[in-house]
């Protein structure tokens, strides 16, 4: 059998199809009648020295496919498959493993270190393996340097896999001792110096408690420090990794250190080779992060609360730090603007000295201005380009005070450089210059406008003109112009852009069909310009918006009167559909948000359906995400009429809900589905039964993402709202699945934030199901079937108020279903809510609330229970 | 092992515009389940409520919102209906400064008088309820469902509009609509409210004269832009009812339940017969005469969220008057006046008069106050609103972007 895997594996890589077909047929079959020999032949493979390389890569390879896999119902499959194994079949394969570590084969070494760590992460959190780590550190300084190195390079590897939580303090010391060693600059080998580097920056996460005692802290710092000074360039490109890793996971930890950091980093930004400069920044940028982030929970006035104090290590570093990014600008690469995948160091300077700005605020701008001024009118492109970006980088952070008379003044330079600048990377700055300069100082926000009356035009035209650039110019200059229409947001009835509307849409729509739109993203581009444009615009437009939808559902039409395309050309028709769709839907929004122009807009409802229908019909399995966003849009703006387009549109209503992959797809079809049923009300009555059963499918699934199950529940609370006391059918099956989630948020609340975040948007999916199934069996006889559900909400409601955790919608949403039972229930649940904690204290404390919405929801529960129990 | 891809969004937006249009959509969608809960909730006590809600009940005042003890519930029903119906019509300020365009961003409206209700048709029935929580009658009415004539016309449904009732031809004027056929108008603009309620009630024979199944007529208050035609016509014009000042009302403005800088009342002499506050003699006092909550710290303030402190009364005295938190007091106006610097209420001349009767269930607001007290002195004249429509037409054309920040 042994010898015969041998050939196999091999054959699985043939250049000939059929061999490799065959091979790759036989391993399945093989794989499918005994898993236990399957995996043990291939680690006996991995582990025999005496086959050729790549059947034992290939071994490995498959062996490590055996117990992990990307999506999460696959993983969890394999997980349970490895845990039922015969015990003896998996002591074997692991001794197997543990043998191939000393290889002298490098690849074989690393592929089994990798393999090692999946079943570690598999079974280490099951308290089983206990004596891996031991056996791996036991006698590793006595090992050859080949072995140390495929040692530590494992245990690096486990520590991506496995949470700390499931290894003892004692192996965590042990694990950071022998890393730290090996990283030791005494230390001979570079390829051991290397693994260790590596290693430590996924054993990072495991040293919480080494990193607050302070002389084991300096150790590893110091090390670290050191390797960044390694003759070796991936070694210090590997410590500086985990510089910028501790940056943000130790951010409080670093004061004592940060001097000498700079020094480091700053000699490696002006000398090393690109990769680790690169790294050395990235430093930088991820101290900003942490800064911007605490003080966002300071919320800006610091009487906040956050859990780690600030340092101001990047107002403190200003003075040298700004010039060190200042240089990197320098440094760009041609045509660096026209390569999406670009990043270098003048990318890399550009993006810190933004987050430097957004930092520390006023304080950069008087760091920044000489060197702007020096260089903004050389001769030498770079230095003009470089003191652009300077320029755009600092409109972010500082105040509108500090910033307006500045801008004031460079907005002319700007609009003219533009126009007339030889070098299209100066222009292609100079235009998001311009863009954020819009996004940023202008709008109903700022007290002394930049745009004015005597300068609106002339911005209009360069804008316009700069939109016939080459395509990365006239990317931005459209980005500026979405910006400088999203500053009109909220001008109210009439708009300094309506004078030219029409010539911005006529503009925007001919950028769309230029032959090379599809560079730089500019089609994209010209049609988000065009949305905003539409969603800023007053009623004095109304007419144009009306009139450009007759010309965008042309342009649909003729993609969809293509046919017979390969599979790139269909990719790409699909994403201009796609453009369109969200053009249509912005448009469908804006006319029919005003009553004026809703009814002229709605002779077109029919034709714009049928085109939906057919982008749908473009595709086979899937639905269109943009197409149904749209659809959303319409049934809002035609109301009850949109019963006529259900019989054709429900198929694709259904594919949306089963669309398990792609669950943005689902999230936007489930939110169609309450569109539509507040549209409809009962009407959609005869499609519920399909709707329910595909919404419960997609609850009981754990293939579907779960940020996709609160709309569902909230879906729920729609479909009753709509249909009332016919929805008595669905309570059987929806009770008990909001039953169990309510259940769920009960146990997972307060783990981290995100957690916490996702807890509460499940809980008010559950809530808002609660609240539209009580008031849509108000007044019905129906109205007992949902007493017996009724102790059960209330529990619901006492555990989140203990749970204090909750956000101020959910506090709003859970005290509005005390009163929807109350109302419903009346003296059925009187004296089930008096026993309810959430009837006193909860109710008091939103009673006292500061949030009006809070308080009123709140009035009216207290208004609803005094009514239930006087009865 | 390696660590993540560094690169970051360069030059590049950190939202894309298709992640604007889902967050919109779900904005969207947020916004409609809120309204339809809420327009639910107020049809469901509209309908169910008992009818009698005696304001004058001996019944306790709740000593505050805070202190909310069930085991009081069931005697508290009368003040904590009147309460929470008092929030839900949309209650206009007092015009103290005229707002800015005039002409473009405001409707204007005669105000009739009479009592401010909201009338619910539904199974058969309407009921029209004051602010208070009482029920005003109950009627046959041709609203949607509004009278058991109509049986079998479509789904069951539910209608719920803002009226005042006035007693002189006994009909109910339509000044808003809440919902329709349970369509809930809250999260509309004014402009598509005032719009749809002159089509829907069109459709129905709500405006026709009293008959079996109809007892009362219901009539629209008309309405225009606020431009000097539109303001004439509400000031001077001839209407079919006694007309108690005029109302402004922000086209962008939503149904939004309680005090609203977005709606506004306006009166003088010539268009009000009740410009100046009457005591209960019906004179007007020689001092301008408040109404304020007493606050657990002995503070007295308005009725406005948040509140508007006037003064502190002193702890000695509240505990020798045996006041409590949460009652309503009245004072008058001394001489001192109100003292206002930059906008903002410095001081207050207030002088203790005793307790407010007991029908009250709010404080006076800050808006309401300062009007009745401009209205003594100073008034904002007709000619004042006049001026401002016309040096708003003016600039127009020529300082949108100065006015728009």
């Amino acid at each position: 059998m042994a010898l015969e895997v041998t050939q196999v594996l091999l054959n699985a890589q043939a250049i000939e199809g059929t061999v490799r077909k065959q091979a790759e047929e036989s391993l399945k079959q093989f794989q499918e009648q005994d898993l236990p020999l399957f995996l043990l032949s291939l680690s006996r493979e991995l582990a025999n020295e005496e086959k050729p390389v790549e059947s034992r890569k290939l071994a490995g390879l498959i062996l490590k496919n055996a117990l992990d896999a990307k999506e999460q119902h696959r993983k969890s499959d394999l997980v349970q498959r490895w845990l039922a194994l015969d015990p003896s079949a998996k002591t074997q394969i692991k001794m197997c493993l543990l043998q191939t570590l000393s290889s002298l084969v490098a690849d074989a070494r690393s592929t089994t270190s990798q393999v090692i760590a999946k079943v570690a992460g598999i079974e280490l959190p099951q308290k089983q393996w206990p004596e891996l780590i031991g056996s791996l550190l036991s006698n590793i300084h006595q090992l050859p340097p080949h072995v140390k190195q495929a040692t530590l390079e494992t245990l690096g590897y486990l520590c991506e896999e496995v949470s700390p939580e499931v290894v003892d303090q004692d192996h965590v010391n042990k694990i950071l001792t022998a890393v730290v060693q090996g990283m030791n600059a005494s230390e001979g080998s570079n390829e051991v110096r290397l693994a260790a580097t590596q290693a430590l920056y996924n054993a990072l996460g495991f040293a919480q408690a080494n990193f607050s005692n302070d002389m084991e802290r300096d150790y590893i710092m110091r090390v670290v420090c050191e390797a960044t000074l390694s003759p070796e360039l991936k070694i210090r490109l590997a410590a500086f990794e985990c510089l910028v890793a501790i940056s943000s996971t130790y951010y409080d930890k670093l004061a004592p250190y940060i001097q000498d950091i700079f020094n480091i980093t700053a000699k490696a930004v002006r000398e090393d080779q690109e990769p680790v400069a690169l790294q050395a920044i990235e430093f930088w940028s991820s101290v900003c992060d942490e800064e911007i982030d605490i003080m966002e929970d300071y919320g800006g006035d610091f009487t906040g609360d956050s859990d780690i104090p600030c340092f101001y290590f990047i107002k403190q570093a200003l003075p040298a730090l700004v010039p060190m990014l200042l240089e990197t600008l320098l440094k760009q690469e041609e045509d660096q603007d026209q390569d999406e995948g670009a990043w270098n160091i003048a990318m890399a300077g550009g993006t810190c000295l933004c987050l430097v700005a957004r930092t520390v605020g006023d304080d950069i701008v008087p760091l920044v201005m000489p060197f702007i001024e020096e260089n903004i009118t050389k001769p030498e492109w770079r230095q003009r380009e470089a003191a652009t970006y300077a320029f755009g980088s600092i409109l972010e952070g500082p105040s509108a005070d500090k910033l307006t008379p500045i801008v004031n003044v460079a907005l002319t330079f700007m609009l003219s450089a533009l126009t007339k600048d030889p070098n299209n990377q100066v222009k292609d700055t100079t235009a998001w210059t311009l863009g954020r300069i819009f996004e940023f100082l202008h709008g109903s926000t700022v007290d002394a406008p930049i745009i004015t009356p005597a300068n609106c035009q002339q911005t209009i035209t360069v804008l316009l003109q700069s939109m016939k650039d080459v395509p990365n110019v006239a990317e931005k200059a459209c980005g500026a112009l979405y910006f400088l229409a999203q500053g009109y947001e909220d001008v109210g009835s009439s708009s300094p852009l309506a004078p030219f509307f029409q010539e911005i849409v006529q503009s925007l729509i001919t950028v769309t069909h230029r032959e090379d739109a599809g560079e730089s993203r500019l089609r994209t581009a010209a049609y988000e310009a065009l949305n905003e444009v539409v969603r800023c615009s007053t009623e004095e437009t109304a007419s144009m918006v009306l009139q450009l939808v007759p010309v965008i559902m042309i342009e649909l039409h003729k993609t969809l009167e293509i046919q017979g395309l390969a599979s790139d050309e269909r990719e790409r028709q699909s994403e201009l559909q796609g453009l369109l769709c969200g053009c249509l839907q912005v448009i469908i929004q804006k006319l029919g948000s005003s009553e004026s122009t809703k009814y002229v807009f709605l002779q077109y409802a029919d034709q714009i359906m049928g085109l939906f229908l057919r982008v749908f019909a473009c595709r086979s399995a899937t639905v269109h995400e943009e197409a149904m966003l749209a659809i959303g849009a319409l049934a809002y703006a035609t109301g009850p009429e949109f019963a006529k387009y259900m019989p054709e549109f429900y198929k694709y209503l259904e594919m949306g809900l089963q669309n398990f992959e792609e669950y943005q797809i689902c999230a936007v079809t489930v939110g169609v589905v309450g569109d539509i049923s507040r549209a409809l009300e009962d009407k959609i009555l005869p499609y519920c039964d399909g709707i329910m059963t595909q919404l419960l499918r997609d609850l009981s699934s754990n293939q579907l993402h779960r940020s996709v199950k609160p709309p569902i529940f909230s879906c729920f609370g729609d479909i009753a709202l709509a249909i009332g006391e016919n929805f008595e059918k669905y309570l059987i099956y929806a009770m008990p699945m909001l039953q169990s989630a309510a259940e769920m948020s009960a146990r997972t609340a307060g783990a981290d934030d995100e957690l916490t975040e996702y807890t509460n948007s499940l809980r008010n999916g559950i809530l808002e199901a609660y609240s539209g199934i009580f008031q849509g069996f108000k007044n019905s006889p129906k109205t007992q079937l949902l007493i017996a559900y009724a102790p059960h909400i209330l529990q619901f409601l006492d555990s989140i108020y203990m749970g204090k955790d909750m956000d101020d919608v959910v506090m709003k949403t859970a005290i509005g279903v005390l009163g929807d039972l109350a109302d419903t229930l009346g003296s059925h649940a009187g004296s089930l809510i008096q026993q309810s904690m959430s009837s006193r204290e909860f109710l008091n404390e939103c009673l006292s609330s500061e949030d009006l919405l809070i308080k009123e929801s709140a009035e009216w529960a207290k208004l609803a229970i005094s009514r239930a129990i006087s009865v | 092992m390696a660590p993540s891809d560094l690169r970051r969004p360069y030059k590049r937006p950190q939202l894309s515009d298709q992640q604007r249009r889902r967050e919109l959509s779900l904005k969207r969608q947020e916004q409609s389940r809120d309204a339809e809960l809420q327009a639910r909730r107020l049809a469901s006590t509209l309908l169910s409520l008992p009818p009698e809600q005696q304001p004058s009940d001996p019944e306790p005042e709740p000593s505050s919102s805070t202190d909310y003890d069930l085991r009081d519930a069931s005697k508290l029903k009368g003040p904590a209906a009147r309460k929470w119906f008092a929030k839900q019509l949309m209650l206009p300020e007092w015009m103290i400064d005229v707002p800015h365009r005039l002409p473009h961003d405001w409707y204007v409206l005669p105000r009739p008088a009479g009592r401010r209700c909201f009338v619910v048709s539904s199974d058969g029935t309407t009921i029209s309820r004051q602010r208070n929580g009482t029920v005003l009658h109950r009627f046959p009415s041709a609203l949607p469902h509004g009278s058991r004539n109509r049986d079998g016309s479509g789904p069951p449904s539910y209608s719920i509009l803002d009226c005042i009732f006035h007693e002189m031809d006994q009909t109910y004027y339509v000044i808003d609509m809440v919902c329709w056929k349970n369509y809930s108008y809250y999260n509309c603009s004014t402009e598509f409210r005032f719009t749809w309620l002159k089509e829907k009630l069109a459709e129905t024979k709500a405006c026709d004269p009293p008959s079996y199944y109809h007892k009362y007529r219901f009539s629209l208050v008309p309405w225009s832009r606020c431009d000097l035609a539109g303001l004439h016509n509400a000031y001077a014009g001839e209407v079919p009812f006694i007309k108690d000042g005029i109302l402004f009302y922000n086209k962008h403005a939503h149904y939004q339940p309680g005090n609203t800088p977005l709606a506004l009342v306006w009166k003088d002499e010539h268009c009000s017969q009740y410009v100046i506050d009457t005591d209960s003699k019906g004179q007007v006092p020689s001092h301008q005469q408040v109404v304020l909550e007493l606050q657990d710290d002995g503070k007295v303030t308005t009725s406005d969220d948040p509140p508007v402190v006037f003064s502190c009364l002193n702890l000695d005295f509240i505990q020798q008057s045996g006041l409590q938190s949460g009652c309503l007091l009245r004072f008058a106006i001394g001489d001192g006046g109100l003292t206002i610097v930059d906008g903002k209420l410095e001081r207050a001349d207030l002088h203790y008069v005793g307790t407010s009767n007991r029908a009250r269930a709010f404080a006076d607001t800050y808006s309401k106050i300062m009007f009745q007290s401009m209205a003594r002195g100073s008034p904002l004249r007709i000619d004042d609103l006049v001026a401002s429509i016309s040096s708003s037409d003016d600039e127009a054309d020529t300082l949108d972007v100065e006015m728009a920040v």
